[in-house]
């Protein structure tokens, strides 16, 4: 699957700022105000759900404000449908 | 012979005797804005000083030019009720080879009367001072350039160091009157540009909230206590400076009115909101240890019902005679609570240090009922948990802990519980509320924790409580 650049949330209290571009396998670079507790979490998170959108190969630059994992979830499908053009919600 | 107390910073340093391994003091009324900390250290440091400990009431973001003095070994120990910004960040990493010792404010007004904390040299920062040491923190001058108004943290100081010297940014014409700190208990007076920046006093950890999550917790921690049964005429009240406990004052107030019935004293940190009420004939005394805005400063200052006291009038544990053990109700804000109603204000839950003890213990303990007010979650951070990562104030003195998914009342108190379930309020189990915040957030990972002991918590009976471990990026 072919990726653009894309965005999706906001670095506000509570969200998580989702950059997604093309990349080789998934890898996700994570800096999180909770990283030394969820950071794990947070990155299961992240490739599971890309991975549900059938996106196996990206690079995600994930800046995390403690958001919850259905924000997180919202967050990077957001992500992926702009990078993607393919959108999930039809 | 007059005006010989007046001298330079240098020369009351080099007069008080002090010398390497001393422990010098200061008072945290300026919050902050304070100055006297970071410009007598560097003072000290100038004059060469080393391995000096440092016992302050507390100590805030404004600290951190202490870190290049702990660096460069000028400073060795402290002892304070809270840390916070970079100074508590590279503590929390390790900066000192000896730990932070944590005292409650009453802790150390007892540590400091019992000798357990001796301070040689005391530098007290005031707002007014005349030239034999009589020193205030309200202003007395149209020089006037700060107010801190009570001086209730530096009273032990006063009366208990070797020696004392005070630092005033107005030099009044003797007799200052009323004063807080008495000119026989002070040996040097320093005239300085300024002492702190009052407009600062309120900054730090007292806010007042909009948050609409904030409102509802005050709501229901004003319906706690309207319910409580200590809600009658006469009773008596302190508030911490979190947003929701400051808040529920304002519908505390509105009960009052409605139902008639006043309260003997307001205790602790006073704020604008209690000086409101009290003029309003609402409170009757104000009984304030550390003025927390610039209302209640002014209001200290001119109004002989609002009371200063000191740090062991207000809090200490072994005195029979301090206020918390005439005090009602209590309501505290907490960092965590967990299951078996232990609190935690001082180390947050990425294990850096991030706030003080304050009070928390003292009133929690003494108070006949104590209510912690937090939200279930911080974003991702839970506030009812398993264990909390260091213990403040156990469980044994925490009564009722208010949160937005629900009242969890403690065992030891079930005639409570039975109160606030009669007048409908939800009252749940503190397990499930702990349960509730992991099913939203899942189970976090331990923190990464050191072996180095960075802080030592001492409880308010002069007992290690807690140690505080460095933490590991």
């Amino acid at each position: 699957m072919e990726l653009k650049n894309a965005v999706a949330g906001t670095l506000e209290s509570g969200d998580i700022m989702i950059q997604i571009g093309p990349g080789e396998g998934l890898q996700v670079e994570l800096q999180s105000s909770v990283a030394a507790q969820f950071g794990r979490q947070i990155k299961s998170v992240i490739t599971e759900t890309l991975q549900g959108l059938g996106v196996s190969d990206a690079f995600v630059k994930a800046t995390d404000k403690g958001a919850l994992d259905c924000t997180i979830r919202a967050r990077v499908t957001a992500a992926a449908v702009r990078a993607t053009g393919k959108d999930v919600w039809k | 012979m007059r005006n010989t107390k007046v001298v330079t910073l240098e020369e009351a340093i080099r007069r008080s005797g002090l010398k390497d391994g001393m422990t010098i003091s200061f008072h945290h009324h300026f919050r902050g804005g304070d100055k006297v900390v970071n410009m007598v250290v560097a003072k000290l440091a100038e004059m060469g000083f080393k391995d000096l400990k440092l016992a302050a009431s507390s100590l805030s973001d404004v600290h951190a030019p202490l870190i290049e003095h702990i660096k460069n070994g000028v400073i060795t120990g402290i002892s304070t009720s809270g840390l916070r910004g970079e100074l508590a960040n590279e503590i929390s990493h390790g900066l000192m080879d000896e730990p932070v010792v944590f005292r409650s404010h009453g802790g150390r007004g007892s540590a400091i009367a019992n000798g357990e904390l001796h301070i040689d040299v005391a530098f007290l920062g005031a707002s007014s001072c005349d030239e034999l040491g009589n020193a205030s923190g309200c202003p007395r001058s149209e020089n006037a350039k700060s107010i801190c108004g009570s001086l209730g943290y530096a009273l032990p100081d006063a009366k208990y160091a070797d020696h004392v010297v005070v630092l005033t940014d107005d030099l009044v014409e003797y007799p200052n009157v009323p004063k807080s700190i008495s000119a026989c208990d002070v040996e040097s007076v320093v005239v300085v540009d300024s002492v702190g920046d009052s407009s600062k006093i309120s900054s730090g950890a007292i806010r007042d909230s909009k948050n609409p999550r904030d409102i509802l917790l005050a709501q229901q921690a004003a319906k706690v206590i309207i319910n409580s049964g200590y809600f009658e005429d006469g009773f008596s009240i302190q508030t911490g400076t979190g947003g929701a406990s400051l808040a529920a004052v304002k519908y505390i107030r509105e009960s009052m009115i409605e139902k008639g019935i006043k309260a003997s004293f307001a205790l602790g940190g006073i704020t604008a909101h209690m000086v409101k009420l009290h003029e309003e004939g609402l409170i009757g005394r104000l009984i304030d240890v550390q003025s927390f805005d610039k209302v209640a400063a002014e209001s200290i200052a001119s109004d002989q019902l609002h009371q200063e006291v000191s740090a062991i009038e207000y809090a200490s544990a072994d005195n029979p005679g301090s206020a918390v053990h005439a005090l009602d109700i209590v309501i505290l804000s907490a960092l965590e609570v967990d299951v078996n109603f232990n609190v935690n204000v001082l180390v947050g839950s990425d294990g850096i240090i991030r706030g003080a003890v304050g009070g928390h213990p003292d009133t929690a303990e003494d108070s006949a009922l104590s209510i912690i007010v937090c939200p279930l979650l911080r974003g991702r951070i839970p506030c009812v948990v398993p264990k909390v990562t260091t213990l403040i104030t156990p469980g044994a003195g925490v009564d009722v802990v208010v949160t937005e998914y629900g009242i969890a009342v403690n065992p030891r108190r079930p005639e409570i519980a039975e109160r606030l379930k009669a007048a409908g309020l939800k009252v749940v189990d503190i397990h499930d509320l702990a349960a509730k915040a992991t099913s939203v957030i899942g189970v976090p990972d331990p923190l990464p924790f050191g072996d180095k002991v960075v802080g030592i918590v001492m409880d308010r009976h002069g007992k290690v409580l807690d140690k505080i471990y460095n933490i590991v990026d």
